[in-house]
């Protein structure tokens, strides 16, 4: 027990996101008596957060290396009317659309990072430059026709379907998505095996490890909380499009970040940029990749929203940035730089949307939502500073 | 009676996995010059810092009694009104606001509602005076050369009212001229009736300046030395500090070095279009395989410039000449493509723009050279994990593992990760920019020792230092620079530092 003690203590920060989380999950579903933990309303939950979270993914990136982009949210509405515009009156078919559209997304989070990387112009100001353009360029692009309704079932799909039952069946567990269960027992396996081969290597390597009854009791709280989440999600209508879209954008970034030579650069540059440069690191690059990248995500974001409400309107995306800034905050980002994870901001995200989401259930009057979001968001970040003095 | 102004008793303080002071004692007599002196990591700076409150009473064991009564500090605020000033490495000046505002932060004097100026300007004038600084001052700290800030950083302490000084490494960063200057303030200043505790890794200004000398190492008292009654000197000192003696300061090296050339430079201009200047001008120089060539000169002669203008011109100097490089022409317009060719840069400032602080030191080691521990852009975690432990292994450097971040080693640890960045890119010539500034005398042999091995193995290295007897004890020839230039080149067997200082300081 005493070990376990210091294991939390240890990864306070860590751990201190993931018990927000649950507190918060925990507190609603009190309060709205279940409704909040129900299936319907979890999948709900989830897919409000993908369009949020892939954003927060891509601004973790561009926090993590000093700088802030605040163009991302009318860009991503910009670029869903654009996306809007191809299918409905240029008659273009799915696939062209989406990808003429995160084209233009990685475009325009270059035409960002120009002024930045070039010139050394503070990306606050080219952002908000870029803040200014985009809602302009919404405004008129939808000038015309107002709200551009979209009536292409499989791109509405994208934010409002779910992946098909392959193994549906009458007789066996009725009314639950079995193909959802069986990628949940497949991503529990994987964890269990990806932990056991890490310890291994530590163990291999002399590297300090949790005792064996620790480390099981770790293997059996993952997955129980994975087998939880996959059993509610297949009590309703099983994984959505938005949630595999949100997942598999989590899990690229995380490796990249974690795994690869372009993440250990980011992360060089975000924490020490002369370092970096004088250590043959390409900082300018690593700029114009970031930004482009958040460009891209802004795209995906755009067409995850517009798919959602199936349409298009002039004040799509409004907020959108910050939304993302918070959560990337809440997740543990460093405005120092260098520091941040996009795991931690997945979680943020969903500390941010559940609290929207918890409140807008119990019907709480939405002037207090914000001041109650701003108060979290403060105190994540109080939490997150003092956990980080303990360690230094 | 003995009359002691500061007794700290039986101090011991400890981190997590780390005991940093074990029962330390310590006793300061009213009006000494009292110095510590010790390996880093011996725990001078962390007494320090108890002794100012930093670490707060309760996170520490033993007393602290100062002027005869038992004090217990939460913080700088409380050590400062007892009459406790500290002054760190690191100025604690902002350097967008003129002197006198610096001088008053925090005091500043007020008139009704608002600032007095001209009673802060007068006041500023007369603690200027107390360290015999003769500048306005309402000019910028940022206009003020380093030796100057450092007075000012002083000054500013004595306006707390202090007795008793303590001064962290005061000299680390200032020139031969500004440092002995520094030594007259504080001999000054003994006689006005402050004490001072200084730490100085320069035995040759303890010697010239201390009293008292207290010796620490692995986070114990070792021996208080009274210059009244014991015959001390360097090699004594240096006894104490490292528990041996090192008979010779600078290894012997074997290899000779070869015939070839590796790298030549001539005809070397660069001008800084920020500045508005040319910051090096008409530089000839070159180094043989296996060679160490020693680049003296003052601060800001542009030695600094001269080796950035080579390794891929970060700033973005204007340049014109030749740089050959094994036998080519090159030129280079970013780091990358310098340490691609087999040039490597040891910057001066590890923790400015050498090392990635807050990263562990796996990633610092293999952070210039990570396509030789990937394949298509994918990290192979285990190349990288052995690689940093056969580099904290063959260089010792001591950690309690390679997932530790590199701003919580001691300065020469952090040195020795930067080597190994280095070594793990395997280049042809290295330019090592200050290769001991600011570490211990231990690190500091283990240092040349590398370096040595480095030459024996063929590589050539130019070797930038502010310490003629490192320059002249380390080189096999020496170039002096001044004013963007090189004055003179000599063999270092018949140089001497005269020799060197006079090239120095010719215009």
């Amino acid at each position: 027990m005493s070990e376990f003690m210091t294991v939390v203590k240890k990864n306070v920060r860590e751990y201190g996101m993931y018990i927000a989380l649950a507190a918060i999950m925990a507190v609603f579903t009190i309060l709205s008596k279940g409704i909040f933990i129900s299936s319907r309303n979890i999948a709900n939950l989830l897919n409000q957060t993908g369009y949020i979270a892939v954003l927060a993914v891509g601004m973790t990136l561009v926090i993590v290396i000093r700088h802030i982009d605040l163009s991302v949210g009318f860009l991503s509405g910009f670029l869903g009317a654009i996306a809007a515009i191809a299918l409905t009156q240029w008659n273009w078919s799915l696939l062209p659309t989406i990808l003429f559209v995160l084209a233009l997304g990685v475009i325009a989070g270059l035409f960002t990072a120009l002024p930045v990387a070039s010139l050394g112009i503070p990306a606050f100001v080219a952002s908000l430059a870029g803040w200014l353009i985009y809602r302009g360029a919404l405004m008129l692009v939808t000038a015309g026709t107002g709200t551009i309704i979209i009536p292409n079932e499989a791109f509405n799909a994208i934010g409002n379907g779910y992946i098909p039952d392959i193994l549906a069946s009458e007789t066996f567990l009725p009314g639950v998505h079995k193909t959802t269960l069986l990628l949940g027992a497949i991503a529990i396996v994987f964890a269990i095996f990806s932990q056991i081969a890490d310890r291994k290597r530590k163990i291999q390597y002399k590297f300090e490890v949790s005792s064996s009854g620790l480390f099981a009791a770790q293997l059996i709280f993952v997955s129980v909380i994975l087998g939880f989440i996959t059993w509610i999600l297949a009590g309703y209508n099983g994984l959505s499009w938005t949630i595999v879209i949100m997942l598999a954008v989590v899990l690229v970034y995380d490796f990249i970040t974690r795994r690869t030579v372009l993440g250990r650069h980011i992360y060089a540059v975000g924490g020490n940029p002369e370092a970096a440069e004088l250590s043959g690191i390409r900082v300018k690059k690593i700029t114009f990749v970031v930004f482009a990248s958040m460009g891209f995500l802004a795209a995906l974001s755009g067409i995850l929203f517009t798919a959602r409400l199936k349409s298009a309107t002039p004040q799509a995306g409004t907020l959108f940035e910050m939304d993302a800034i918070a959560s990337a905050y809440i997740g543990g980002v460093s405005a120092a730089g260098g520091v941040g994870s996009i795991s931690g901001s997945l979680i943020g995200a969903l500390v941010y949307m559940s609290l929207m989401n918890g409140m807008n259930l119990l019907g709480t009057d939405i002037s207090l939502q914000y001041i109650i979001r701003g108060l979290v968001l403060l105190l994540a970040v109080i939490f997150d500073v003092m956990t980080r003095k303990q360690k230094a | 009676m003995n009359d002691n102004i500061l007794e700290m008793r039986h101090i011991t303080k400890t981190f997590p996995g780390v005991r940093a002071l074990n029962d330390v004692s310590f006793a300061v007599r009213r009006g000494e010059i009292h110095c510590l002196v010790g390996e880093n990591g011996a725990g001078k700076s962390t007494l320090m810092k108890v002794l100012s409150g930093l670490y707060p009473h309760n996170e520490f064991e033993g007393e602290i009694v100062l002027n005869g009564k038992k004090v217990e500090f939460n913080g700088i605020h409380d050590s400062e009104e007892a009459g406790v000033g500290i002054i760190y490495q690191e100025l604690a000046l902002v350097p967008e606001m003129t002197v006198y505002e610096n001088l008053m932060l925090g005091h500043e004097i007020r008139r009704g509602m608002t600032i007095d100026v001209h009673e802060m300007i007068r006041k500023a004038e007369d603690l200027l005076k107390r360290v015999r600084l003769s500048i306005n001052p309402t000019a910028k700290i940022k206009d003020l050369g380093i030796g100057k800030k450092q007075l000012v950083v002083i000054a500013k302490a004595l306006s707390r009212n202090v007795s008793l000084l303590i001064l962290d490494e005061p000299t680390a960063t200032l020139n031969e001229d500004d440092c002995e200057n520094l030594l007259d303030i504080i001999r000054m200043l003994k006689m006005q009736g402050v004490t001072s505790i200084m730490i100085s890794h320069k035995l040759k200004e303890v010697l010239s300046i201390a009293e008292t000398i207290t010796v620490l190492r692995d986070g114990q008292t070792i021996c208080t030395l009274d210059r009244r009654m014991d015959d001390v000197n360097e090699q004594v000192l240096i006894r104490h500090m490292v528990g041996r003696s090192i008979e010779n300061i600078y290894p012997p090296r074997i290899s000779k070095p070869e015939e070839t050339i590796s790298i030549e430079v001539k005809n070397w201009n660069a001008y800084d279009p920020k500045l508005g200047r040319k910051v090096l001008n008409n530089v000839n120089f070159y180094v043989r395989k296996g060679e160490v060539v020693g680049l003296a000169g003052l601060v800001g002669s542009g030695r600094t410039e001269l080796a950035r203008s080579l390794f891929g011109n970060p700033d973005k100097y204007e340049i014109s000449g030749d740089l050959i490089l094994k036998g080519e022409k090159r030129r280079f317009s970013h780091p990358s493509q310098a340490i691609k060719a087999g040039l490597a840069y040891a910057t001066e400032d590890r923790k400015a723009n050498g090392l990635i602080l807050i990263k562990s030191i796996q990633e610092n080691i293999s952070l210039a050279n990570l396509q030789e521990v990937s394949k298509n852009g994918l990290i192979n975690e285990e190349l990288d994990k052995q690689t940093a432990l056969s580099f904290v292994e063959s260089l010792s450097i001591k950690t309690p593992g390679i997932h530790q971040l590199v701003m919580n080693l001691s300065g020469g640890n952090q040195q020795k990760v930067s080597v190994a960045k280095w070594l793990f890119v395997g280049p042809d010539v290295l330019i090592f920019d200050e290769p001991t500034r600011g570490i211990d005398v231990g690190a500091k042999y283990e240092i040349y020792n590398i370096i040595n091995d480095l030459v024996a193995k063929g590589m050539s290295i130019l070797m930038i230092s502010s310490e003629l007897p490192e320059i002249l004890g380390m080189s096999d020839r020496i170039y002096v620079v001044a004013n963007g230039t090189i004055t003179g080149e000599l063999d270092a067997k018949s140089a001497t530092q005269e020799a060197i200082m006079r090239l120095a300081t010719q215009y």
